[in-house]
């Protein structure tokens, strides 16, 4: 799976892109979120803020939506364009 | 028309070019947001963007734009990467048969991407770095669109 980090969350991660093993038994988001937020508390409570959007292989998606292995997840805090 | 790309771009040439391509319209109009310095307090601004999605979301809105206001063309270039202050950011334009719809769409066109183009921008100054995003200003000014939905403009 790979999972993308945009802006402060980012930075929170450390890195904006991170390929990782999905263990078993991890099928949606909230499982994603609580199992990255294991090892990295900081980057655990930077993807609990409910500014926080999901996007599943392109597509806008709900905070639980399901995920598998081989999904590109990517989370993205509130934006700031033009 | 839509492009998202780190390298700088020329308002001016930008406006050119799609006034030739737009040479049926009666009306085109068009907007540039530069880098605020402000008062010396950001030396630099990085942008990050989500390539392929931001494109997606962006294009989607350019879209809704002509649609909403029966639009000729739209253009929008927005850039990423590392931008210094007084550098273009955006260019929004907007051909239309006549100048309110034209007026509208920028105005609309640049409210929708405060508010939903996937960027994220980071300041770069002497007190350090810090991300920036949208404003309740920004927020509010979208809002004034809730209620005016569709309307075609006149003479």
């Amino acid at each position: 799976m790979k999972l993308l980090f945009f802006g402060r969350l980012g930075e929170a991660a450390g890195t904006r892109e991170r390929i990782v093993d999905l263990p078993e038994g991890i099928v949606d988001a909230g499982a994603l979120r609580a199992w990255l937020g294991r090892d990295d508390p900081l980057l655990g409570q930077g993807l609990l803020d409910p500014s926080i959007r999901l996007v599943r292989n392109g597509a806008v998606a709900s905070g639980n939506a399901r995920v598998a292995d081989g999904d590109e997840i990517a989370f993205l805090p509130p934006v700031s364009g033009g | 028309m839509i492009r998202i790309q780190p390298e700088p771009f020329d308002p001016g040439a930008e406006l050119a070019q799609f006034a030739g391509r737009a040479g049926d319209a009666g009306a085109i109009a068009s907007f540039v947001g530069l880098v605020r310095g402000e008062a010396g307090s950001v030396d630099l601004l990085e942008l990050e963007h989500y390539p392929g999605f931001t494109e997606q979301v962006v294009a989607a809105i350019g879209e809704e734009a002509r649609h909403r206001f029966g639009l000729d063309h739209f253009a929008i270039v927005h850039r990423h990467g590392r931008l210094s202050p007084g550098e273009p950011i955006v260019f929004v334009a907007a051909a239309a048969p006549h100048r309110r719809a034209a007026f509208d769409a920028v105005d609309y066109l640049m409210d929708r991407l405060k508010t939903e183009a996937p960027f994220w921008k980071r300041e770069h100054g002497p007190a350090g770095a810090r991300w920036i995003e949208a404003r309740a200003s920004d927020r509010e000014d979208m809002a004034r669109w809730s209620d005016r939905g569709g309307e075609r403009a006149g003479h």
